[in-house]
């Protein structure tokens, strides 16, 4: 797609090194108080020059929260989080990050060079004290999001923080904001709801093709979105807008918790492709200081022809619980869920998706490949679910797993639920290894015994990878090889 | 070439080469024919480094380096090259994918770049063609639905590509029909020269008409018994292996 490679292009333009480091703000002074209280949220609400409304639906969700427990049916295991311990807003290294490059985790940095990562921006990604603040604020004048934000807006689109839209676009952020994903949904949104710092809202006018591909793929902007990042796009009656989050160099944070939420919206003869490269670090060997983290991804079909796609690269992070869904309202909507989790070390995943069908005639299709290798577990939680006027709904589920190694662990949890006789789902699921075989056959070619392993992987999560679009496609199958090593041997 | 000196070697303890020994020179074409279990595709297997193979004495050179302290890839880059009897099917690779994999691999390890995508392409075509395989097997999954005789040409296709200096055929005419032995034959008599050499695993006669071997070994029980020439196949062909599987067991 040409939008791609010209936004790809552009950003490549950008030589990181040089720009000057300026500072701005002290961060001592622009913090909240440990721990969570209503004042924390008038706080946050305070600090965004938010209106009134806009801290009240906050402090709703504050409430609610207080008297949630958080979910355990998940297959993840970690020690409590101690939520009055956390800083909620602009948190300052609760622990020194570390001076320079080299008390930075010697794996990461290879990673980093594998990537061809520059290594001023190493020290950004790495958390390298001094560079993170300022580099943010640097970047946030970048011409190049000038340059976007034009032909975006030659087009019509809104594209822009969620605090920015929340302050220029009210009528619309009160309409859909919590309209998917409400403030009580569950543990996770509830505490994003309260106390979110930022994210992308996207709105598409009616009729409007998105000129290129809203991207995030900057990495360096990526340090903006915290950990409670919140996200609302809608793409109003027959528009098409695609959509890339995250990026491909594993990124440290000291803030172990991240509960992101996203909201899609999709109206009559509307398509909203979401696609996601989640590679947080997943920790050392022995999985500690790896990000845990807690999405909630939810897209509405809401109007009739509508259509909505999930793509998702994980490889990232200690604990991933995260199952991006649809629920298919409109007559003759259609879902679908693409996703390759891998998980390797100590990492543990819980993913998967929910296809919710209520209108007529709705399709959806879950690909789901799950990779494990090391000592991680890696599970798939997926629910089909046909309502009762949701005639002739439709669902194609296949999940693969593929395990490398003795001490990993695949699961798979279907659920289905289909309270109209009309319904048909259709589920695939396997399980299988590499081969000793395979990865011989492979060698005697002449690769390396990763090279080999990498090589079978990739043609394991083909399907999905195909559905990313093309430059990112390339990375995320250069990420998989990097995910992979030290799993052989 | 090759040099294999009082090779023995087990799995699962189990001994399975002998005391094997053999000398290759180069441009030469070695037979190696034997009873089913008598260990012709162990042997293969451990030249070409095939883990849970336990090398319990002897040795193996190739052009005077020790195989047995490198790697199967590093084996592979040396210039062994290992047609398999039983391909292995990697399902979502295209078999193109594959055979660039493999071929920038072996470049690389040996301090070569990498080969520029047309002419790879230009290169594989021109093999392919010989082959009779088709464009859009090159497109499929690499020998995922392939024909068991598809399988092997795409082994000698590989082969005809990575320009090995030894190449060992583990039963390559198995499973073939009459055409596709043509085939397959005349890809390998292709690649006959000066300084390649093969060893021929075979059970029978028909492939030794169309790869002529200048000689012929037989095998039992984990060691070569006898060596002679083309004749020697003939006469395997006639009177069968009861000779040797009682002479080796003695
Ligand atoms: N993984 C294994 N574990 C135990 N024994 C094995 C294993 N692989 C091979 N063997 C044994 O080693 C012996 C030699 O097997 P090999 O496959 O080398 O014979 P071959 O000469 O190639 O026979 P064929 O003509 O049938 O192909 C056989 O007795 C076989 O059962
Ligand atoms: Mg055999």
């Amino acid at each position: 797609m040409p939008a791609v490679q010209e936004t790809v292009a552009r950003v490549r333009e950008i030589d990181v090194d040089q720009y000057k480091y300026g500072f701005v703000t002290d961060i001592e002074s622009d913090r909240a108080e440990k721990g969570l209280s209503e004042d924390t949220v008038r706080f946050i609400s305070a600090k965004k020059g938010e209106p009134e409304w806009m801290l009240e639906w906050r402090l709703d969700a504050y409430r609610r929260w207080r008297t949630m427990v958080e979910p355990d049916w998940a297959r993840v295991d970690y020690p409590p989080i101690a939520y009055d311990e956390l800083y909620y807003y602009s948190a300052p290294k609760s622990t020194p990050g570390p001076k320079t490059l080299d008390e930075v985790d010697p794996e990461l940095l290879r990673t980093y060079e594998k990537l061809g990562i520059p290594l001023r921006e190493q020290e950004v990604l790495a958390g390298v004290e001094q560079r993170r603040v300022a580099v943010d604020a640097v970047f946030d004048s970048v011409s190049v999001a000038t340059t976007f934000k034009k032909e975006l807006a030659a087009a019509g689109v809104i594209f822009c923080p969620i605090s920015e839209a929340i302050r220029e676009h009210p009528e619309l952020v009160k309409k859909y904001l919590g309209s998917v994903v409400p403030t009580s949904d569950n543990f996770f949104a509830t505490l994003n709801s309260a106390v979110f710092s930022d994210g992308s809202f996207v709105y598409v006018p009616k009729g409007v093709r998105c000129p290129m591909e809203l991207s995030t793929y900057f990495r360096i902007n990526e340090r903006n979105t915290g950990q409670f990042e919140r996200t609302l796009i809608i793409a109003d009656e027959g528009s098409y807008v695609s959509y890339l989050e995250g990026c491909t160099a594993p990124m440290r944070d000291e803030n172990q918790l991240h509960a992101a939420v996203v909201e899609l919206v999709a109206l009559d003869d509307a398509e909203i492709k979401y696609s996601t490269v989640q590679n947080w670090y997943p920790g050392d060997a022995e999985g500690k200081g790896g990000i845990y983290n807690f999405v909630t991804k939810r897209g509405d079909c809401r109007g009739r022809n509508s259509k909505i796609s999930w793509t998702q690269v994980e490889t990232g992070s200690a604990i991933t619980w995260k199952y991006p869904s649809c629920i298919l309202r409109g007559d003759n909507s259609r879902g679908e869920f693409y996703s390759i989790a891998i998980s390797n070390g100590r990492q543990q995943v819980d993913s998967g998706t929910k296809m919710i069908h209520l209108g007529k005639n709705t399709t959806s299709k879950i690909i789901s490949k799950g990779i494990s290798a090391g000592r991680s577990q890696n599970t798939y939680r997926g629910l089909v679910s046909a309502h009762r006027k949701a005639t002739n709904a439709r669902n194609f589920t296949n999940c693969d797993s593929l395990l490398i190694g003795e001490q990993c662990g695949a699961h798979t949890v279907p659920y289905l639920e289909a309270k109209t006789s009309t319904a048909v789902f259709e589920h695939e699921a396997t399980t299988s290894k590499i081969s000793d075989d395979q990865k011989f056959y492979c060698q005697q070619r002449g690769l390396s015994e990763e090279e080999a392993v990498a090589l079978i992987v990739n043609g394991f999560v083909k399907d999905v990878l195909q559905q990313l679009p093309m430059e990112f496609a390339v990375e995320a199958q250069k990420l998989i090889s990097i995910s992979l090593e030290g799993s052989v041997g | 070439m090759l040099s294999i000196k009082n090779l023995h070697a087990s799995i699962e303890d189990k001994p399975i080469l002998r005391g094997l020994d053999l000398d290759v020179k180069p441009g030469e074409v070695h037979a190696i024919m034997g009873p089913n279990g008598s260990g012709k595709s162990t042997l293969s297997y451990v030249l070409a480094g095939k883990e849970d193979y336990e090398v319990t004495d002897g040795s193996a050179t190739l052009d005077g380096e020790d195989l047995f302290a490198m790697e199967a890839d590093e084996r592979a880059a040396a210039g062994l090259f290992l047609a398999f009897q039983y391909p292995l099917e990697i399902p979502g690779v295209a078999t193109m994918t594959f055979l660039k994999a493999a071929l920038n691999a072996q470049r690389r390890a040996r301090g070569e770049g990498d080969l520029p995508t047309p002419q790879f392409m230009k290169l594989v075509r021109e093999k392919a063609d010989g082959l009779g395989i088709s464009t859009d097997m090159l497109k499929r999954g690499l020998n995922v639905g392939f024909s068991g005789g598809e399988k092997k040409r795409n082994e000698i296709l590989q082969m005809a590509l990575l320009e090995p200096k030894l190449c060992v055929l583990d039963e390559t005419d198995s499973g073939l029909d009459i055409d596709a032995l043509k085939v397959v034959s005349e890809g390998v008599n292709a690649l006959r020269a000066k300084n390649r050499s093969f060893v021929v695993i075979t059970h029978y006669q028909r492939l030794l008409d169309h790869i002529r071997p200048d000689i012929v070994h037989v095998m039992a029980k984990g060691r070569i018994v006898r060596t002679g020439g083309p004749e020697l196949a003939h006469e395997l062909e006639a009177r069968g292996y009861a000779d040797y599987v009682g002479e080796a067991a003695a």
